[in-house]
């Protein structure tokens, strides 16, 4: 029984932990992409079109991760090169993608899909209670894993990690020194793009195999809460991603077992829970300054 | 080959009229090419979605209808963004406007006196001010992020209305429909021209939009806007406080969106149901953008948006096209108005031959 709901936990908190990794690494970068529920949900849709057409789940998880990719590809170019306001280009992000992927996805509404099966890691998939839940998962949530672990290396321990932090906490002293600010940044966004078009073939692969439209459901928001919340730093993500998805999942459990609160409010759960989180991060000014990447969000225009 | 960015000394005047024209006509063109993909007339359906609805008088008035909520949230929000306040939750304040402004007709629905509708809409106005108020507070009290906080409460308001609507709003002889009784007539927003179904909603829309051009315009409130928008800092050397300057924008955006949503569902709709908005609070950004933030802009930008609900409606029953491609001209509208507004502060520049090494320490 606790095995089933810690399963299920997992599979919640999978494309949580993905996408808000991504939006990490694009923030570090100073740049503030609110685009991640369009990017999502199109690594979503395209990701069940391409697995539908092919027959072959990873050809899926490959085709979602270059679909968000390509999408953010747009916002980079706006914000990037066109310098035009990154708030703004995020929720033209969010909007088209949430029209694009229902036009792309329209005639797949209601078709059954091809779940991504689990990989059983010999021997460690035989431990037991942690075996299940930590050894026979599919491809992504291990990706998940080697996500966090690898951008905090990234990030803390590389030198080109240190040149991108540089440049989030200031793009001109970082361009000054020599450091590509716009390629580094339209990196940045891109692999900010992949990981939300992963964490969307997470949903239509394995979350729910199959298409809906919104599916994404506000998950990119929570995403963009959850850097918030982890305060920049990949491990909490981790941690911040599995306490959402206890929260959905939790409220999904007690809707089953009808415990006399009426579904909607249950529902609202997560949206609530993001809020108190927020004001409890954000409440202290002075730890957020440090935190916060200096030049979020600002526009960088090289001189010359 | 690269593009290259000059910053104008000046923005450009010429360009602040023409960039959103601009970005139409390229919505166009490339709304063209997605009809071809979807192997249609790329011209025969252009004129279905966005000449033909222009063409009936029924047609006109459902524009009108459409286009008012609109204009209403879109002048609110461009206070807002003005001034530097990012909130992206009019969805929510509509829903809760609607709400407020519906508690006196579900109540008590033998109460038939004129006071009934003024009282709505005032209490839809207020519903939508404080429901706005929260990521107000929140963001002066605590310093949380409005954008993620007023996006949140959109949701949360629509699990609200549902709840409502479901439980205890539900018409005990609506055979179990999820939706109130029928307002009474005194609670019915009036039609404002014999001949069709627009009502009074789109004047609110041009009272607001012009009235806030005034105050953009002349009144010092209308300067405190943009000093604060463009540099806090400055804002507080003239003796601005940002800290009210959240509470004002949001709220006058909420009361709005709260207008929208009461003349919503008392003028069109005529009882509460779990859908009320087809993203009206969403596409109302846009509409701001469109505008170029500009309440006057706001109500030409707001007809055009509206023309892309009523094509999207058009294009399906004429040549079967779904009705998500309204959703896709909006997306693609707002891209090419944030790509263009470039054009109004900086030259674009295409370099073609690569720049010698050290050109770049050269001023």
């Amino acid at each position: 029984m606790l095995e089933a709901i810690l399963l299920t936990v997992i599979t919640a908190a999978t494309p949580l932990v993905i996408a808000a990794l991504g939006e990490l690494v694009t923030e570090r970068s100073g740049v503030l992409n609110l685009g991640v529920e369009g990017m999502m949900i199109m690594g979503a849709v395209v990701a069940f079109v391409a697995t539908q057409t092919t027959g072959s789940p990873y050809i899926g998880v490959v085709a979602g991760i270059t679909a968000g990719a390509a999408f953010s590809l747009l916002f980079g170019f706006l914000t990037l090169t066109l310098v035009a306001n990154q708030v703004a280009t995020g929720l033209a992000l969010t909007i088209l993608g949430l029209g694009l992927s229902g036009q792309i996805g329209e005639s797949y509404v209601g078709q059954p899909g091809i779940k991504l099966q689990p990989i059983n890691i010999p021997i460690l998939g035989d431990i037991p209670f942690l075996g299940p839940l930590l050894f026979r998962q599919d491809l992504i949530f291990y990706l998940s894993i080697a996500l966090v672990i690898g951008i905090h290396w990234f990030l803390f321990r590389s030198r080109t990690g240190l040149k991108m932090r540089a440049i989030g906490d200031n793009h001109s002293s970082a361009h000054a020194l020599g450091i590509n600010v716009i390629r580094t940044r339209y990196l940045a966004v891109m692999f900010g793009g992949a990981c939300s078009g992963l964490a969307g073939a997470q949903l239509s692969l394995v979350y729910t195999p199959q298409w809906v439209e919104n599916m994404a459901a506000g998950r990119g928001w929570i995403a963009l809460a959850l850097v918030v919340f982890a305060s920049w730093r990949p491990l909490r993500v981790l941690a911040g991603g599995y306490l959402f998805g206890a929260v959905t999942i939790g409220q999904l459990h007690a809707q089953a077992f009808g415990i006399g609160i009426p579904s909607q409010f249950l529902s609202a759960l997560p949206y609530v829970a993001t809020i108190v989180v927020l004001i409890i991060i954000s409440h202290n000014r002075r730890t957020t300054l440090i935190n916060t990447p200096a030049s979020l969000g600002k526009p960088f225009v090289p001189e010359r | 080959m690269r593009i290259e960015l000059q910053r104008r000394s000046q923005s450009s005047r010429l360009f602040s009229f023409v960039s959103p024209l601009l970005a139409l006509v390229l919505t166009l063109f490339f709304g063209g090419i997605m009809f071809w993909m979807l192997g249609k007339q790329p011209l025969d359906a252009l004129y279905s979605f966005f000449v033909e609805p222009l063409l009936e008088v029924w047609s006109l008035h459902e524009l009108a209808v459409k286009a008012a909520p609109l204009i209403l949230i879109g002048v609110g929000l461009s206070i807002c963004y003005r001034s530097n306040n990012w909130n992206i939750g009019a969805e929510g304040q509509f829903t809760i406007g609607a709400i407020t402004g519906s508690i006196l007709p579900v109540l008590y629905p033998e109460w038939h006196s004129p006071m009934i509708l003024p009282l709505m809409l005032v209490m839809g106005m207020v519903g939508g001010a404080l429901y706005a108020g929260i990521p107000a507070l929140l963001k002066t009290r605590f310093n949380t992020n409005e954008i993620l906080t007023s996006l949140m409460l959109v949701y949360i308001a629509q699990l609200y209305l549902d709840w409502l609507v479901r439980g205890p709003w539900r018409d005990p002889q609506g055979y179990n429909f999820p939706q109130t009784k029928s307002f009474v007539p005194e609670a019915v927003l009036p039609e404002i021209l014999e001949s069709g179904r627009a009502h009074l909603a789109i004047a609110f829309a041009l009272v607001a939009a012009v009235a806030l051009w005034f105050m953009m315009r002349f009144m010092l409130k209308g300067f405190e806007v943009t000093v604060l928008g463009q540099s806090e800092r400055a804002g507080r050397f003239a003796g601005f406080s940002a800290r009210r300057m959240v509470w004002f924008s949001m709220m006058l955006s909420g009361a709005l969106a709260g207008l929208a949503g009461i003349s919503e569902v008392s003028g069109s709709i005529g009882h509460v149901q779990p859908t009320i908005s087809p993203g009206y609070g969403f596409t109302a950004i846009i509409v701001a953008f469109l505008g170029r933030l500009n309440p006057l802009g706001i109500i030409a930008s707001g007809f055009v948006l509206a023309l892309t609900y009523l094509g999207g409606e058009a294009a399906q029953l004429s040549i079967g096209i779904s009705d998500k491609v309204s959703r896709v001209f909006q997306g693609l509208l707002l891209f090419f108005v944030l790509s263009c507004d470039t054009l109004i502060h900086y030259r674009i520049r295409i370099v073609t031959q690569k720049l010698r090494g050290g050109a770049a320490h050269h001023a």
